[in-house]
């Protein structure tokens, strides 16, 4: 009987990691769903600083610095009090307590580190809270985050505060940590509320916190697929991934670079057997990146605030073409369960998600690449689409046509004669 | 006006030698009224500099910009190859271009169509030859004057060159006044992504209404910029301030041009 908290503990934590690498599983299969061109990825040296530098470093958080700094907070303190998470395992599965505080000293500063970490934390994330619900932040408050985004937001914020409480309750109702008197400086100023307490009654509090506060990390942790806090995980290969080139810089689809050369007389092999999508009118003609790229979305909407096309009230939001198509690609994920295989289902990104009147509204100014905080492109997104409404669809609103043609018939997106190149010096 | 004095790469064949660079005027600076005055003032700059530059004349063609960034891939390589073969049989090795799109289309995106070249904005270039004791700039007529610049996204954020326009603000003695919203922050002025050729969508305001809004607020009487996009639209976008709010919307050549009366 004895060794049944022992069981119950292990078989709760395998259920748990079961559950989190069949999701794991399935992110890999909807990402490598997408099928479009990506540049290829070289193994340079940068990446992996690109990587400690901003995902790990959150070096583009500071940008706004309120925001970014509280983040930078919670964010730490998720690190570092998540290193108590191996004592706490520990503990589970051979049954014992505090397995660790026989090392003294050290164990003191690290506890006493991960209690001011949950205090602050909690700080933060209620500021977090408050200019979310109260000061009601405009980039909070678009159409596409009502509903479950909204929820989902607030959601993450109750786990924290949750989860912070009750590891702080735990040290406070653990008699013996609190008479070890080592490293308990915040629980310690919580421990006198207890004070009339039984030990019995104590115990069991503390085993209650302790057994909350486990089942409560786990639950997040498979939460984790359905939400925007999917980034904790993603936010590293994604900025891995992302282009060490000029952001000014859009890729050439190399499929057209070999029709064209056909059409030029350079060459008369057609290299692509298959037939060849230009464009992107649904989650597979993106590439992997492009989908990882939705996966890994925080919906912070540093792009959208700063999108000069939805400053100025236009329906395009970068933010929004991001979360389309993370909606889009899980529905053909849900699909793809469902069936054993995509079943066409009628639907697309293009059209069903995403209006044509968004895309057309792109200055491609990369505003939205630039503010990302972790290297997503919706540029690369919305431009894949533009391809496909006009080199699939021939459909272009109709001065770009005619700037088009007279490209095509004059080399200058007016209607002037080529000859006339040199006359701005008569 | 007067003819200013340019060769074609054409003509150095003929004589049997070639230029120090080629000066890839683009199609707004070759057609566009008021772009067409920058492309002056930029000549200016390379006699008085004594260059030795080239232009393709009537071999020039749009480098496709406007057309991949609608979505036209196809035509953008069609433009993008003529070109190139054009500039390889010319041998050309360096380019300077007072467009930043033509400038971010040739750096970027023709390499990997074979087209390898040492590609600058004029304002690099102006740098460049500064630092090579080549130029020289005098305050003079803007000493102590305050001028604001704006951004072009495709210098800026594009391709992170936001200090040669700058440094050369500063060369003329001018009080540079930063706008809020600068360097990669910067609000792009609505021309780019093929936007300066189409209506815009449905919204409460333009964007370069948006930012002309941001113009006012800074007290500068000139804005500098160095594309001739932005100088259309925000030259339209402030357009409307009243009289004593009046701002003039400047090149960055254009500046230099009045500051040294060339
Ligand atoms: S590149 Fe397009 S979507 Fe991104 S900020 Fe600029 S206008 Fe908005
Ligand atoms: S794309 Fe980047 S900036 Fe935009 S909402 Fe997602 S994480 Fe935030």
């Amino acid at each position: 009987m004895e060794l049944l908290p022992n069981i119950i503990f292990s078989v709760i934590l395998i259920i748990a990691l079961g559950f989190f690498v069949i999701n794991i599983k399935r992110l890999r299969r909807n990402i490598n769903f997408g099928k479009g061109q990506t540049e290829t990825i070289d193994d340079s040296p940068q990446r992996w600083k690109n990587m400690i530098r901003i995902a790990l470093g959150q070096s583009k958080m500071a940008r706004r610095p309120i925001a970014g700094i509280l983040h930078i907070i919670v964010y730490l303190g998720f690190i570092i009090i998540n290193i108590e998470l191996i004592e706490i395992i520990i503990d589970g599965i051979f049954g014992t307590h505090r397995m660790f505080s026989s090392i003294g000293v050290l164990y003191g500063i690290l506890i006493g580190l991960f209690e001011i970490f949950a205090i602050l934390v909690l700080i933060a994330v209620l500021i977090f809270w408050t200019r979310r619900n109260l000061s009601r932040i405009k980039r909070f408050y678009e159409t596409k985050m009502m509903g479950w985004p909204k929820l989902d937001a607030d959601l993450i914020l109750y786990f924290e505060i949750v989860l912070m409480s009750l590891f702080l309750l735990m040290n406070a109702t653990d008699v013996e940590f609190q008479n070890m008197n080592n490293g308990n400086l915040i629980s310690g100023l919580i421990y006198p509320f207890f004070e009339g307490f039984s030990s019995e009654t104590l115990h069991i509090l503390e085993r209650s916190f302790w057994w909350s506060h486990i089942v409560g990390i786990l639950i997040f942790l498979n939460y984790l697929y359905y939400s925007k806090h999917l980034h904790i995980i993603l936010a590293f290969p994604n900025t891995f991934y992302g282009s060490l080139e000029n952001s000014g810089k859009l890729n050439n689809i190399k499929s057209v670079t070999n029709e064209v050369n056909i059409m030029m007389g350079k060459t008369s092999e057609s290299d692509t057997l298959d037939d060849i999508n230009f464009g992107a009118s649904d989650v597979k003609d993106l590439s992997w990146l492009q989908l990882l790229n939705a996966y890994s979305c925080t919906e912070c909407g540093r792009c959208t605030s700063s999108c000069p096309a939805n400053i100025t009230g236009k329906k395009l939001s970068p933010r929004k073409i991001m979360m389309d198509v993370r909606d889009r690609i899980e529905e053909v994920g849900r699909n793809i369960d469902k069936n054993g295989w995509f079943k066409d289902d009628n639907k697309k990104l293009l059209g069903d998600y995403i209006s044509k009147e968004e895309l057309w509204a792109c200055t491609s100014c990369n505003a939205c690449v630039e503010e990302c905080p972790i290297s997503i492109n919706p540029l690369s997104i919305i431009m894949d689409m533009r391809r496909h409404l006009i080199m699939e669809e021939s459909s272009a609103p109709n001065e770009l046509n005619n700037m088009m043609n007279n490209i095509e018939n004059n080399g200058a997106p007016w209607p002037f004669n080529q000859q006339d190149r040199l006359n701005w010096n008569e | 006006m007067s003819r200013l004095k340019i060769k074609t790469i054409e003509d150095f064949q003929n004589d049997g030698t070639s230029p120090e660079t080629l000066f890839w005027i683009g199609c707004a600076g070759s057609f566009d009224d008021r772009a067409k005055r920058i492309t002056k003032a930029f000549v200016r700059i390379l006699n008085s500099a004594n260059i030795s530059f080239g232009v393709l004349g009537k071999d020039e063609s749009c480098t496709g910009d406007p057309a991949k960034r609608a979505g036209n891939e196809f035509l953008f390589q069609m433009q993008a190859m003529t070109n190139i073969e054009t500039l390889n049989s010319f041998d050309i090795k360096t380019i300077v271009t007072t467009c930043p799109h033509c400038f971010n289309t040739i750096k970027n995106e023709y390499p990997s169509l074979g087209g390898n070249y040492d590609v600058y904005h004029h304002t690099q270039f102006i740098n460049k030859l500064l630092e090579e004791g080549r130029f020289s700039i005098k305050g003079g007529t803007y000493k102590g004057k305050k001028i604001t610049y704006h951004d072009p996204c495709f210098l800026g954020r594009a391709n992170k060159e936001y200090s040669a326009p700058r440094n050369l603000i500063k060369k003329l003695d001018a009080e540079l006044s930063e706008l809020k919203r600068c360097k990669s922050k910067a609000l792009c002025c609505g021309a780019g992504g093929a936007q300066m050729f189409k209506e815009s969508e449905k919204g409460k305001t333009e964007i370069n209404i948006e930012r002309a809004k941001e113009i006012k607020e800074n007290t500068s009487k000139i804005v500098a910029t160095g594309c001739p996009f932005c100088n259309t639209m925000l030259t339209d976008g402030t357009k409307s301030f009243e009289e004593n709010k009046k701002v003039e919307v400047l090149d960055i050549a254009e500046l230099i041009v009045k500051a040294k009366d060339l």
